[in-house]
């Protein structure tokens, strides 16, 4: 059971300092250069005003964008391994979306399903969420139509809600307390009439997503897939930005002397994504991949780990050089016949 | 010895002209800094810029170029399409703020075994006075968690 | 005669088997749109908000399959289509351009001979703040180059949207999906960046014509179009030559002049 507080505004101050005196780094949404990204941030001065949602999402933090997994050096006669230690340094996610919460839950799914992410896990162990409820949205938004919301609270430690002073606090887990613990003084009892729904952005439910699930496998064969793929480049910029998105290449870097294992994200949408060492290619349309990209995420996700791959940020929607609004392709399978 | 900074030179030269320079320089006696390391092509039109690239990223701290005079070309036209290719290629190195210092092109013939020496000895002492490249060496580990 | 109107008149008169243009997309974008059936055509729209350079969609096969196709183009969009012809990866019965000139009216360009004629007639400079950025490099010094490209690119992800909404990157296989050998380092470390970018740029030297998609792809808005711009405007000022002026290959990269001028070669 959430415990419910109220923060003002002038106390974020000190709670992030409690929490760079306790060792953490602050990941928080920042207006660098004119783009709203997660970086390091020292106090909550540097965050962001005005940031509905990042470009890219929160899943950095835990499945970097290159990571090294192992690295060598070579001598005569022997081979010395640099194991870099699994050990992540302590970070806090300051500010992101109810949905990019969510998506940790999805990461997991994956990254311990059979074997254990040892990199993965080092990260997530490190991390505490204090997510930030959302009060507006847009047309790329459909939270609410995968089982979210704009004040959900899964994958979240404390999640935020803006007021008129302050902030509602959501206490949600361990770790959530954890931080409380650093600064309890800061963390006054919410408000009788504190009304959290009534605070958050209007997502309305898009489509059925349950029926959706249900119907896919018949639209395997659907024309459907071409024609809502014609316009599709074939870039990987909706995986890259999407906070369940988990596909990774491994590349091997070195020379005579020595060299290192390095893991890069990579997607789906990519024409020689699926390409055999053969030559065949059981994806060589962009219809096919953009299919499986639904598919995966909307079919696959649910029969093997009982969840979803979406959780519905719009962020695809958003990056896409032309405009593949996923909501609306959603939407649009859901009301195909065939 | 002292610790000087020795600067690494990668040379990528043409068959034909100035690796035969080259071996005039020794055949010649005429001692020049052992900084360099010669690469033979058959032709500069045979460098790819990215060769260049390469050099940097494996941990040269300047290059040299070199091959036939225009007109000389062992095969008639592959200096001229080099000639093309470098000026692009330098302009857009310049741009990206790559220091086009530390890249030497060059035309020396195979009977300018003087000039050979003259150039990697002038291009060693300038590269040393540079220092090493490290702004380039350090791009690899630049991102990597 | 508008943009609907004309892709109404071709699709009825089976002129061409499918209009690519554009449409109202999510949150007012303008996306690409293929339309087939003429009773569709009242969904075009063509404003200053169209600024994708449809004639990448010349080349690929889902669109290929639709049959003749007729693209509503800016200059750029011309000057693409020619650069394929010349490099003999479209052929000119495939294709009709539809100009669209700033009060929204089109001209159909059927030939490479009646596109060259039009862009002949059309100022295309490359945009105000373009312009003014590249100055803007141009007279730092070489080490505040190099910290605006590092910033700039460190936020790159290897996406390669700026390479898919590229007209001219055409490849089936791009250089960087070759691994035998592993040339440019995929990973978006500081190396694997530069690399990609440096090649993408040289392997446009000479091709590019200035559509500034790659810059517009770009999802964490790094400013890529100033590379293949920059050059672009190199190889013109160098050697005279420019892509997308004719449907005769001109490659400023396979020809040479005995007589061409440099500075630095000693």
């Amino acid at each position: 059971m959430a415990n419910l507080y109220q923060l003002s505004s002038t106390s974020l101050d000190a709670l992030f300092a409690a929490l760079r005196a306790d060792g953490r780094r602050i990941l928080a949404p920042t207006d660098r250069d004119g783009h709203s990204e997660l970086n390091p941030v020292q106090t909550p001065a540097d965050v962001a005003r005005d940031c509905m949602q990042t470009t890219l999402s929160a899943k950095g933090a835990v499945f970097p964008k290159v990571e090294q997994l192992l690295g060598y050096r070579l001598a005569p006669g022997q081979v010395q391994l640099a194991d870099p230690e699994r050990r992540a340094e302590p970070t806090v996610l300051f500010g992101i979306r109810p949905c990019e919460a969510a998506g940790f839950q999805a990461l997991d799914a994956v990254f311990n399903w059979d074997t254990r992410d040892a990199f993965f896990n080092a990260r997530m162990a490190n991390l505490a969420v204090i997510a930030m409820s959302c009060t507006r949205s847009d047309e790329a938004c459909f939270c609410t139509s995968v089982g979210g919301g704009p004040g959900a609270t899964g994958g979240s430690d404390i999640l935020l809600t803006p007021t008129a002073g302050g902030y509602l606090a959501e206490v949600l887990s361990d770790r959530g307390r954890a931080i409380q613990a650093l600064a309890p003084e800061l963390f006054s009892p919410a408000p009788a009439d504190a009304h959290k729904a009534d605070l958050l952005a209007q997502v309305p439910v898009a489509f059925d997503q349950p029926a959706l699930t249900a119907k896919l496998p018949a639209l395997f064969d659907s024309p459907l897939w071409e024609e809502q793929s014609l316009r599709c480049l074939g870039c990987g910029a909706c995986a890259f930005v999407c906070p369940t998105c988990v596909c990774f290449d491994i590349q091997e870097e070195g020379d005579k002397q020595g060299g290192r294992r390095l893991r890069t994200w990579d997607a789906c949408g990519f024409s020689q994504f699926t390409l055999h060492a053969s030559g065949h290619n059981p994806r060589p349309t962009q219809a096919a991949r953009w299919r499986q990209r639904v598919y995966h995420k909307f079919s696959i996700y649910p029969d093997r780990y009982g969840q979803l791959g979406c959780v519905g940020c719009g962020k695809c929607t958003r990056a896409c050089p032309v405009d593949m609004n996923l909501r609306e392709h959603l939407l649009q399978a859901s009301q195909a016949q065939r | 010895m002292t610790d000087m900074f020795e600067p690494k030179i990668t040379a990528f030269v043409c068959n034909w002209c100035t690796y035969a320079g080259a071996d005039l320089t020794g055949t010649s006696r005429i001692k020049y800094p052992s900084n360099v390391r010669v690469l033979r092509l058959p032709c500069t039109g045979r460098i790819d810029f990215m060769l260049l690239a390469k050099a940097f990223a494996r941990g040269a701290d300047g290059i040299i170029i070199s091959g036939c005079h225009p007109n000389d070309c062992h095969y008639t036209s592959g200096n001229y399409h080099a000639r093309r290719r470098w000026m692009v290629y330098r302009n857009l190195m310049d741009f990206m703020g790559i220091d086009t210092a530390r890249i030497t092109f060059s035309w020396v013939s195979a009977a300018e075994g003087a000039k050979w020496a003259e150039l990697v000895s002038e291009v060693t002492t300038s590269l040393r006075a540079m220092g090493p490249y490290t702004e380039y060496q350090e791009l690899a580990l630049a991102g990597v968690e | 005669m508008d943009v609907n109107e004309k892709a109404k008149q071709l699709l009825e008169a089976g002129t061409v088997q499918a209009v690519a243009g554009f449409q109202t997309g999510t949150r007012g974008v303008r996306r690409p749109v293929f339309l087939r059936r003429a009773e569709d055509t009242g969904r075009m729209v063509f404003d200053p908000g169209c600024r994708q350079n449809l004639a990448q969609y010349a080349t690929r096969t889902p669109v290929k399959r639709l049959g003749r196709l007729a693209l509503t183009l800016r200059p750029s969009g011309i000057r693409a289509l020619l650069q394929l012809m010349a490099e003999r990866q479209i052929q000119e019965p495939d294709v009709l351009a539809l100009a669209v000139d700033p009060d929204g009216q089109v001209t159909e360009l059927a030939t490479a001979e009646a596109m060259e004629a039009h862009l002949a007639l059309t100022a295309d400079p490359i945009p105000a703040e373009d312009q003014a950025l590249m100055d803007r490099l141009d007279r730092m010094t070489r080490a505040e180059r190099w910290a605006f490209w590092r910033n700039e690119l460190s936020r790159c992800i290897k996406c390669y949207a700026c390479r898919s909404s590229c007209p001219m990157c055409y490849c089936g296989q791009c250089t960087m999906d070759c691994n035998r050998p592993q040339w440019v380092p995929p990973p978006s470390h500081g190396l694997g960046n530069l690399e990609y970018h440096m090649v993408r740029a040289m392997h446009l030297a000479g091709r590019c014509v200035r559509c500034g998609d790659c810059g517009r792809a770009c999802p964490v808005g790094i400013p890529i179009h100033l590379l293949t711009f920059h050059t672009e405007a190199a190889v013109q000022a160098q050697f005279g030559q420019r892509a997308g002026a004719s449907a005769k290959l001109d490659y400023a990269l396979s020809t040479f002049r005995p007589d061409d001028q440099e500075t630095f070669i000693r």
